[in-house]
């Protein structure tokens, strides 16, 4: 087997005196889409941040592509691996139009033909090419989604770290926007490493689970376990009898089925 | 091209047009305030005064006339003349310029050093802000005359050094205001998201941090426009600020006091000047807080 895309041996993570995440192991492979469950405060997006180097207090081991990860962020990592936030409407800068957003990569790692870039990649996250030139506020949340993955994807990385990417959104823009990722990483076979609260959207979009309880990964299960509910462990069980059972039937995840993606 | 839809368009095609459009609706929104325009008017004034004060003034600001002391207002001087002759209004018309050059020469100099201080110091945290921060406070805890007082003191009187004074002591207000706005958007994740595209610091603070601090610091400098002149007035008054024979308005205000009993203009016509331009500054900054702050919605 070729070397995983994004591998943790044994990863601490802690904000201070507090420690946040205690004794992470997991590996996903190339082209997986790898979610992260647990409910809040489980550490989930805290393991995302300290991969992409937003948390640099851990210590055990975390590489990419093979490489060992530094502690903070840098130049040569940020071309391999990036990350979508969250909150649309938190993710990106007050001033500046979604042109100005998504040159700045380019401008960073000295990449010309500018213009023609970020035309291509409105494209491919669905923008029209008018919401060039808009400020974030003129933008709704599901396109200032888009714009927040298409600034993740200039940079043409392989591996995309995404933390609820949806939750913030409402659920037919929810099923866009899955829908969208969807497409993306079956063009550009990316890998996922996926962080969310949301069962159903598990089954849609990823392969693999790793469920988080305080801190801690208490089970890896395949997709295949929402179906069959064969978790093993009695807080994943729990997780998933709250969750209703039928993962396809959550609406957002109703929605993106029934929907393909028309971008 | 440059018609209101084209400034106006939701989907605008270049950079510029994008800019431009959202300039022009900050402008409508500032003249739709009516102390806004009030103030605007009255700066416009000054500036205009200031530029054509030659054309203005009907005398020398400084030729003296000692056969015509301290006439009361007249239609031949409508501010009357002081104690050596000379015509009043010509000097408060002169005095514009250097209120201008005080007040512009300050901002300049003080405005972006506590923009970048502030900035470097909110934005790094730890011992970096400790120790900026700890220099600001020794500033700051200062009263701003006494400290402008000793620098003049040790540089000499006049127009110069009262500048250099006055913006040394307006410096430590805007490095806090600075510190505190980056403080509140420096672990937002649009920060984070340039630093995981690899952008450096210098690139983050000055790129992505200054601009969100600037629309506080023109509301706050505009403010303090007012306490600039005050101050400049004040160390005029004290004599340290412009030498005679220039007409600055503090040092006029300092001139005649002696008469003010008697001659009551000679002290009030720059007394006049200086709350009317300081007026114009405040309506002026509080209209641009109403336009720029996007907690007030300016941007919506």
């Amino acid at each position: 087997m070729s070397t995983p895309a994004i591998s943790l041996q044994d990863l601490d993570i802690s904000y201070g005196d507090t420690k946040v995440v205690r004794g992470a192991t997991f590996d996903v492979a190339r082209g997986e889409s790898f979610a992260l469950v647990g409910e809040s405060g489980s550490g989930k997006s805290t393991v995302l941040k300290a991969i992409a180097g937003l948390a640099p207090e851990w210590t055990g081991e975390i590489s990419v592509l093979g490489k060992p990860r530094g502690h903070g962020t840098d130049r040569a990592f940020s071309e391999v691996c990036q990350m979508v936030f969250q909150d649309p409407y938190a993710s990106l800068h007050p001033r500046k139009t979604v042109d100005t957003v998504l040159s700045e990569p380019l401008a960073i790692h000295g990449i010309g033909n500018r213009g023609a870039r970020v035309v291509e990649m409105l494209g491919a996250v669905g923008l029209d090419r008018r919401f060039r030139f808009r400020f974030p506020h003129q933008l709704s949340g599901g396109q200032r989604q888009r714009v927040a993955i298409a600034r993740a994807l200039m940079l043409e990385p392989q591996v995309m770290l995404l933390d609820e990417p949806t939750s913030a959104l409402d659920v037919s823009v929810q099923a866009e926007i899955l829908n969208l990722l969807k497409r993306l990483r079956r063009e550009q076979g990316l890998t996922y490493l996926m962080v969310t609260h949301n069962l159903p959207v598990v089954s849609f979009m990823c392969d693999r689970m790793a469920v988080m309880n305080k801190g801690r990964i208490v089970e890896i299960a395949p997709k295949t376990a929402l179906y069959d509910g064969s978790f093993a462990d009695p807080y994943t069980r729990d997780l998933y009898a709250a969750s209703g059972g039928n993962p396809d039937a959550d609406p957002a995840v109703a929605a993106a089925l029934k929907t393909k993606d028309t971008a | 091209m440059l018609t209101r839809d084209w400034l106006l368009d939701d989907s605008p095609a270049t950079l510029m047009q994008a800019n431009l459009g959202r300039a022009w609706r900050m402008t409508t929104a500032l003249l739709r305030n009516p102390l806004a325009v009030a103030g605007l008017l009255i700066v416009l004034l000054l500036l205009a005064t200031a530029l054509f004060a030659p054309w203005i003034a009907p005398e020398s600001p400084v030729g003296q006339n000692l056969s015509a002391r301290l006439l009361p207002p007249s239609a031949a001087h409508w501010m009357g003349t002081d104690e050596l002759g000379r015509d009043i209004f010509s000097r408060v018309v002169y005095g514009a310029r250097i209120t201008l050059l005080i007040v512009a020469l300050v901002a300049v100099i003080s405005a972006p050093l506590g923009l970048i201080i502030g900035a470097v110091a909110g934005y790094f945290g730890g011992w970096i802000d400790r120790i900026l921060m700890g220099l600001t406070d020794v500033f700051l805890s200062l009263p701003k005359l006494i400290l402008a007082l000793a620098f003049v003191a040790a540089l000499g009187p006049g127009i110069e050094n009262a500048i250099i004074a006055i913006a040394i002591t307006a410096w430590p207000a805007y490095a806090r205001i600075a510190r505190a706005e980056t403080l509140t958007f420096r672990n937002s994740e649009y920060i984070q998201a340039v630093r995981l595209v690899g952008g450096s610091h210098g690139r983050i603070i000055f790129r992505h941090v200054l601009p969100l601090c600037t629309s506080s610091m023109i509301v706050r400098v505009t403010l303090d426009m007012a306490g600039i002149i005050l101050t400049a007035a004040g160390l005029g008054f004290l004599g340290l600020g412009a030498q005679p024979p220039l007409p600055e308005w503090g040092a006029m205000i300092s001139r005649g006091r002696t008469f003010i009993l008697d001659q009551w203009w000679v002290a009030t016509m720059p007394g006049f000047a200086i709350i009317l331009v300081s007026l114009g500054f405040c309506f002026l900054g509080d209209g641009l807080r109403d336009v720029l702050d996007p907690k007030q919605g300016g941007e919506k």
